[in-house]
C-alpha cells in the first residue's frame, strides 16, 4: 500500500495476526462441539436419558386368602384416604388444622403426620387420613376442592373377615421394617410407601406367592427428582391366590369355644393331614398393623401382654403332654412285644422304684388293669410298669414316628421342635447319664417329654387312620408316607380309646359325643405345671380349684371322630384348666361334632 | 478549527445516519432474536422473565449504542482518559458501597438499576489504550515511561477487579490490555518479557485464590474429582450439549435445561441450551454469527484512517471475541467455569450495554472515518468536538 505509514503497516499486520489467532480458536471451539456431539454424542445421549429418568416400582395387587370352599380369609378393599403435600399445601399446623375442622383428626395422627413432613422430601405425598368410607371421602372431596396440596385417593388395604379369630393362622401384614429389606433382594418394591408386607402367620411364610412381581413405571423427573410424566409403563403380576385347608367357619366355631380360656386347638383331617381350624387363644386384631407407626402403642400394649396373645400356642406353645402321651408309650411297649394287650397288673396307687414312690392320680389304686382298661381309666401305675419295660430309647423311637419331637414343617412361623427325650439327648444336653425314674416320668408324659398342640393333633390323626405318616399342613395336598407301625396295635390302642369317651368308667364319658355315628374317641391328660412334694402328698394334695392360677395343671385332650371310622382329629390344649375331661375335652368334642355337621351339611 | 474539518461537509442526521454499518448492527439484533427465543425456552416457553426484558434492554442499548455512534469520533478521543477514570472511580467505589451478589462485590446500585463497573472497564481500558497508542512511532511507543504508563493502565483495574474478586473479569481485562499492547506496536522481545514475567506470576496468583476459585481451577484439570460439588455444572452442561447430537432435541425439547439438570441456563450456560435443542447446526451457527460481527468490527479497523480508530476497532473486536471465547470454552468444558456471558444472548443487562457501547464506538469510528484527526498525542484539548462542529 503506497503512501501508508510503517506504523500503520505494523498495527495491520498484527491486527492480521491476532485476527488469524481469534478465528484459530473459534475454529477450536467448533471442533470442540463436534467432539462432544457427534464423537461423543452418544454417551452423553445416554447421560442425559439417565438424568432424565427414573424407574419406580408399581405394587402388585395382594393375593387372597381364602378358605377350603372359597370364602376370604384375607382380601383387598379399596378405601379412601386424604393425603397432603407439604410443599404446596402451606404451614402444616394450619393445613392440619383446617383439616381437623373437617373430619377427626387426633393427636397421634397429627404428630405421625408432622414427623413425616420433617422426614420425607416436600413434595411427597403424606397420608393424614386412612380408611375412610366413600361417603366420607367424597364429602371432603369436596371440602378441600379448591384446596391446593390437599387431596384425596385410592388405595388399598388388607381386610380380614375372620380378625381375631384367625389371627395366627392367616398372620397380617404391616409396614416394611429394616430386618425386611435385609432378609429380601427386591428392595426397590420393598422401598414403595405403600407397600404392606406379611409379618407372620401364613402372610409372612407364603409372602413371596402372594405378593405378585412388580410392574415399573419409567417416569420423567426433574434434577431435584420431582415425577413429571410418565413415559411408559409395565404393569405387575397380582400375587397368587391362597386357598387354604382351614373352614371359616370351624375356625370361627373354635375361636369361640375358648372364652377367656388360654390354650391352642387344632383340627385336622386325618387322612390329608391339611388343618379344617388351628386356634390360639388369647388373639388380637390382625388389622391394627396395616399401618405400623401409628398403631405403635398398640402393638407394645400386645407385645408386653403377660397372656402372650401374639405367640401362636398352636405351634409355639410346649405342653408336657401328660396322659395323651400314653398312647405312643402304649404303641411302643407293643411294638417291644415287652406287654401284651390282655397282660393285667396290679394298681394299688404307689409303684416303687428303689426308694422312689411313683403314684396314681387315682389314690386307691386301679386293682387289676390290662391295657384296655390302662388307658379308659388312664392308670398311671399300668404305665409306669410298660415304659420301664420298654425303654426310653424305644419310646422316644416310637413317638417319632407318630410325628413328635421333629418341627411338623407346617407353613407357619415360629414352629418349636417339642421334646421327646432319649439317653444320648440327655447325656448331650444335661451331660448327665439316664435314670430309670425320668423313663417312668415319661411314660406319663411328664418329665422332659415336651409337644406342641400341633404335634398332638399331628399324633392323632396318624393313630386314626391308621395307615399314613399325614404331616399337618394348611396349603395343598399331597400323599403322606406309609406309617410304620403294626395296624393291629393302632387297633388295639383305638378300642382303649373309643372306651374313655364310649363307657361310663372312661375318663371323658361325661364329654361323649351322644348322637349315632358322630361319636368321638379320645385321651385325656393333665400335665402338672408344679411338683407335688412328698409332704404335700401327705397332708393332702391340694384341689386344682384351691390354687392360683398360674400353678394350675394344663388340660388337654386328643381325640377324633367318628370312633369306627374317623374323618376328624382334634388336639386341645386349656393352660391351667385343671383336669382334661372337665375343661379340655368338652372343646374338642364340640369342634368334632361340628366339623362333622359342616361336612354332612356341605354334601 | 481548520486542522478538523470534515472533507465532505454538510452532512445531517440523516447523512450520518447512511454512513452506519448496517449490517454489523442487524447482525447485533440477529444475535439477540437468538438470545430471546433460547432465553423464551429456558423459561420454559414464556416471554418471562427473561426473553422480554432481553429485548427491550437491546432495543434501550441501541438508542445508547446509535447516539455513541453518531457523536464525533474526536469527542471520543478527547474524552478517552477521562472515560477510563471515571471507570477506574466506580471500581473503587463498588469496594465501599458495592452489594455481594454471587460470592463477588460487584454490583453497584443507582437507583433501580445495579451496574457492574469492571464490565464497562473493559471498553473504557480498549479506549485509554488505543488513546496511548494514538500518533506516534515505533520509538515512542515503546519508550519506557510509556510501556510503564500503558502497563499500570492495564494492571490498576485488573487487580482491583481481582480483589473482588472477580477472577474472570479480571481476566479479560488484563488479556484485552495485553492484546493493545501487542496491537499497538509494542517489539516482540519486550512482549517475550512480559511473558516470562506473567508465567512467574502464575504462582503468586494461585495463592492469592479464594478457596471456592481454586476448587474451580482443580475440577477444571480433573473433571471427575467433584461431580456432585464443583464439577457438577461442568459435567450437567457437557452432557446438555454432547446429547444435542447433529441436530438437537427440537425447540423446547431439551432435557437438561428444562428439567433442572443445566444451572443457569438463562444466563452464563445458555450456550448448552442452544447446543441441546439445535445441536451442532445450532452451536455452529451461533459462532458463525460471532465471526462474521468479528469479521465487521475487524473491517472497520483494517479501513480505518488513523491509529486511535484503527486500535479502537480492533480491541473492541477483541474484547467481543474474549466474551465469546470464554463463555463457550467454559461451557464445553475447555476452561473453569468462569463467570462470563454469552454475548448478545445470555441474559443480563450490563454485558450487553458494554458491548453495545464498544460497538457504538467502532461505529462512530466508520461514521467519522474521514475527519481528520489531530496528530498531537500531549493531551491539550482539541477543541469543540460536537456534531454542530463537524458541520
Amino acid at each position: 500500500m503506497a503512501g501508508v505509514s510503517s506504523r500503520t503497516q505494523l498495527i495491520r499486520r498484527r491486527a492480521l495476526l491476532v485476527g488469524g489467532v481469534q478465528v484459530g480458536l473459534i475454529g477450536l471451539l467448533a471442533g470442540r462441539l463436534v467432539q462432544l456431539q457427534v464423537v461423543e454424542g452418544e454417551r452423553y445421549s445416554r447421560r442425559a436419558e439417565d438424568n432424565r429418568t427414573a424407574e419406580r416400582p408399581l405394587a402388585p395387587e395382594r393375593g387372597e386368602i381364602l378358605d377350603r370352599r372359597g370364602r376370604p380369609l384375607a382380601r383387598n378393599r379399596e378405601t379412601y384416604r386424604l393425603l397432603l403435600v407439604p410443599e404446596k399445601a402451606g404451614p402444616i399446623d394450619v393445613a392440619l388444622d383446617e383439616i381437623g375442622r373437617l373430619a377427626t383428626l387426633g393427636p397421634t395422627a397429627r404428630e405421625r403426620v408432622r414427623r413425616a413432613v420433617q422426614k420425607q422430601p416436600g413434595f411427597e405425598p403424606v397420608v393424614v387420613l386412612d380408611d375412610m368410607s366413600w361417603e366420607e371421602m367424597a364429602r371432603l372431596s369436596l371440602a378441600i376442592a379448591e384446596r391446593e396440596g390437599i387431596f384425596t385417593n385410592a388405595a388399598q388395604r388388607r381386610i380380614y373377615p375372620l380378625g381375631p379369630a384367625a389371627a395366627h393362622a392367616i398372620g397380617y401384614v404391616g409396614r416394611v421394617s429394616q430386618k425386611d429389606l435385609e432378609r429380601s433382594d427386591s428392595a426397590s418394591l420393598l422401598r414403595m410407601p405403600d407397600f404392606r408386607i406379611g409379618k407372620t402367620g401364613v402372610e409372612r411364610t407364603q409372602d413371596e406367592t402372594l405378593r405378585g412381581a412388580a410392574g415399573t413405571r419409567l417416569m420423567e423427573i426433574t434434577s431435584t427428582g420431582r415425577q413429571r410424566r410418565e413415559l411408559g409403563r409395565q404393569e405387575g403380576l397380582s400375587g397368587e391366590t391362597l386357598r387354604l385347608t382351614l373352614d371359616a367357619g370351624l375356625q370361627r366355631f373354635a375361636a369361640g369355644l375358648f372364652g377367656k380360656e388360654t390354650g391352642a386347638a387344632v383340627l385336622m383331617d386325618v387322612r390329608s393331614g391339611g388343618l379344617l381350624a388351628t386356634v390360639s387363644a388369647p388373639s388380637f386384631d390382625p388389622g391394627a398393623f396395616h399401618d405400623g407407626i401409628a398403631d405403635r402403642q398398640e402393638w407394645l400394649s400386645l407385645a408386653g401382654d403377660p397372656l402372650h396373645p401374639l405367640s401362636n400356642r398352636a405351634v409355639s406353645g410346649q405342653y408336657a403332654p401328660g396322659s395323651t402321651f400314653k398312647i405312643a408309650v402304649a404303641l411302643a411297649a407293643l411294638e417291644a412285644r415287652v406287654v401284651s394287650a390282655d397282660q393285667r397288673f396290679f394298681c394299688n396307687g404307689v409303684h416303687e422304684l428303689g426308694t422312689g414312690r411313683f403314684h396314681c392320680w387315682r389314690r386307691g389304686g386301679h386293682g387289676h388293669v390290662d391295657l384296655f382298661k390302662a388307658l379308659q381309666q388312664s392308670c398311671d401305675i399300668y404305665f409306669y410298669e410298660i415304659a420301664q419295660r420298654t425303654g426310653i430309647d424305644r419310646i422316644a423311637a416310637m413317638a417319632r414316628k407318630l410325628g413328635l419331637g421333629a418341627a411338623t414343617g407346617i407353613e407357619l412361623p415360629g414352629e418349636h421342635d417339642g421334646l421327646i427325650p432319649t439317653k444320648a439327648w440327655k447325656r448331650k444336653a444335661r451331660d448327665e447319664s439316664w435314670q430309670v425314674g425320668e423313663t417312668l416320668l415319661a411314660g406319663i408324659g411328664q418329665g422332659y417329654v415336651l409337644a406342641t398342640p400341633l404335634q398332638l393333633a399331628t399324633m392323632t390323626a396318624r393313630l386314626a387312620n391308621g395307615a399314613h405318616a399325614v404331616l399337618p399342613r394348611l396349603i395343598g395336598g399331597g400323599n403322606a408316607p406309609e406309617l410304620k407301625i403294626d395296624r393291629r396295635f393302632l387297633r388295639i390302642v383305638r378300642k382303649g380309646l373309643a372306651a374313655v369317651t364310649g363307657s361310663r368308667r372312661g375318663t371323658a364319658w361325661n364329654a361323649r359325643i351322644e348322637e349315632a355315628g358322630f361319636e368321638m374317641a379320645g385321651k385325656t391328660g393333665t400335665s402338672q405345671v408344679r411338683r407335688i412334694s412328698r409332704l404335700e402328698r401327705r397332708l393332702g394334695v391340694r384341689k386344682n380349684e384351691d390354687l392360683p392360677r398360674e400353678q394350675r395343671d394344663h388340660a388337654l385332650f386328643v381325640g377324633y371322630a367318628p370312633a369306627d371310622k374317623p374323618r376328624y382329629a382334634a388336639a386341645v390344649v386349656v393352660e391351667h384348666g385343671g383336669s382334661g375331661s372337665k375343661a379340655a375335652a368338652p372343646i374338642a368334642r364340640d369342634l368334632l361334632l361340628a366339623a362333622q355337621k359342616a361336612e354332612t351339611a356341605a354334601s | 478549527m481548520k486542522a478538523w474539518e470534515v472533507r465532505r461537509p454538510g452532512l445531517g442526521v440523516g447523512g450520518l445516519l447512511l454512513r452506519i454499518d448496517w449490517v454489523l448492527v442487524i447482525l447485533l439484533a440477529l444475535t439477540t432474536a437468538v438470545g430471546f427465543a433460547m432465553l423464551y425456552s429456558a423459561a420454559g416457553g414464556n416471554i418471562r422473565p427473561w426473553a422480554g426484558p432481553h429485548a427491550l434492554r437491546f432495543g434501550a442499548g441501541l438508542m445508547v449504542m446509535m447516539a455513541v455512534a453518531l457523536i464525533d469520533i474526536r469527542f471520543w478521543l478527547r474524552c478517552a482518559y477521562p472515560i477510563y477514570a471515571a471507570s477506574l472511580l466506580l471500581i473503587v467505589g463498588v469496594e465501599f458501597l458495592g452489594e455481594v451478589g454471587m460470592g463477588a462485590q460487584r454490583w453497584l446500585k443507582v437507583g433501580p438499576l445495579s451496574v457492574q463497573p469492571s464490565e464497562f472497564m473493559k471498553i473504557a481500558l480498549v479506549l485509554a489504550l488505543a488513546r496511548h497508542f494514538h500518533a506516534l512511532d515505533d520509538s515512542e511507543a515503546n519508550s519506557v515511561p510509556r510501556l510503564l504508563l500503558a502497563l499500570a493502565l492495564i494492571a490498576v483495574p485488573a487487580l482491583l477487579v481481582a480483589r473482588q474478586p472477580d477472577l474472570g473479569t479480571a481476566a479479560m481485562i488484563g488479556a484485552g490490555g495485553v492484546a493493545l499492547l501487542f496491537l499497538g506496536g509494542i517489539s516482540w522481545r519486550l512482549f517475550a518479557l512480559f511473558g516470562i514475567a506473567a508465567g512467574a506470576l502464575v504462582p503468586a496468583v494461585w495463592y492469592g485464590l479464594k478457596d471456592y476459585q481454586r476448587d474451580r481451577v482443580l475440577t477444571f484439570l480433573d473433571p471427575g474429582r467433584d461431580l456432585a460439588g464443583a464439577g457438577y455444572h461442568g459435567f450437567q452442561s457437557k452432557i446438555g450439549i454432547g446429547s444435542g447430537g447433529e441436530f438437537g432435541k427440537g425447540y423446547l425439547e431439551g432435557t437438561q435445561s428444562h428439567l433442572g439438570f443445566l444451572p443457569e441456563s438463562h444466563t452464563d450456560f445458555i450456550f448448552a441450551v442452544i447446543s441441546e435443542e439445535f445441536g451442532l447446526a445450532g452451536g455452529l451457527f451461533v459462532l458463525a454469527l460471532y465471526l462474521a460481527i468479528m469479521g465487521y468490527g475487524f473491517a472497520i479497523g483494517f479501513m480505518a484512517r488513523n491509529d486511535f480508530t484503527r486500535l479502537l476497532a480492533f480491541g473492541v473486536t477483541f474484547t467481543f471475541f474474549l466474551f465469546v471465547f470464554a463463555n463457550v470454552a467454559m461451557v464445553a468444558g475447555l476452561i473453569p467455569v468462569v463467570g462470563v456471558p454469552l454475548p448478545f444472548i445470555s441474559y443480563g443487562g450490563t454485558a450487553m450495554l458494554t458491548l453495545q457501547i464498544g460497538f457504538g464506538l467502532v461505529l462512530s469510528a466508520k461514521v467519522y472515518r474521514d475527519v481528520e484527526m489531530e496528530e498531537d498525542a500531549s493531551g491539550r484539548p482539541a477543541g469543540p468536538g460536537s456534531i454542530a462542529a463537524i458541520r
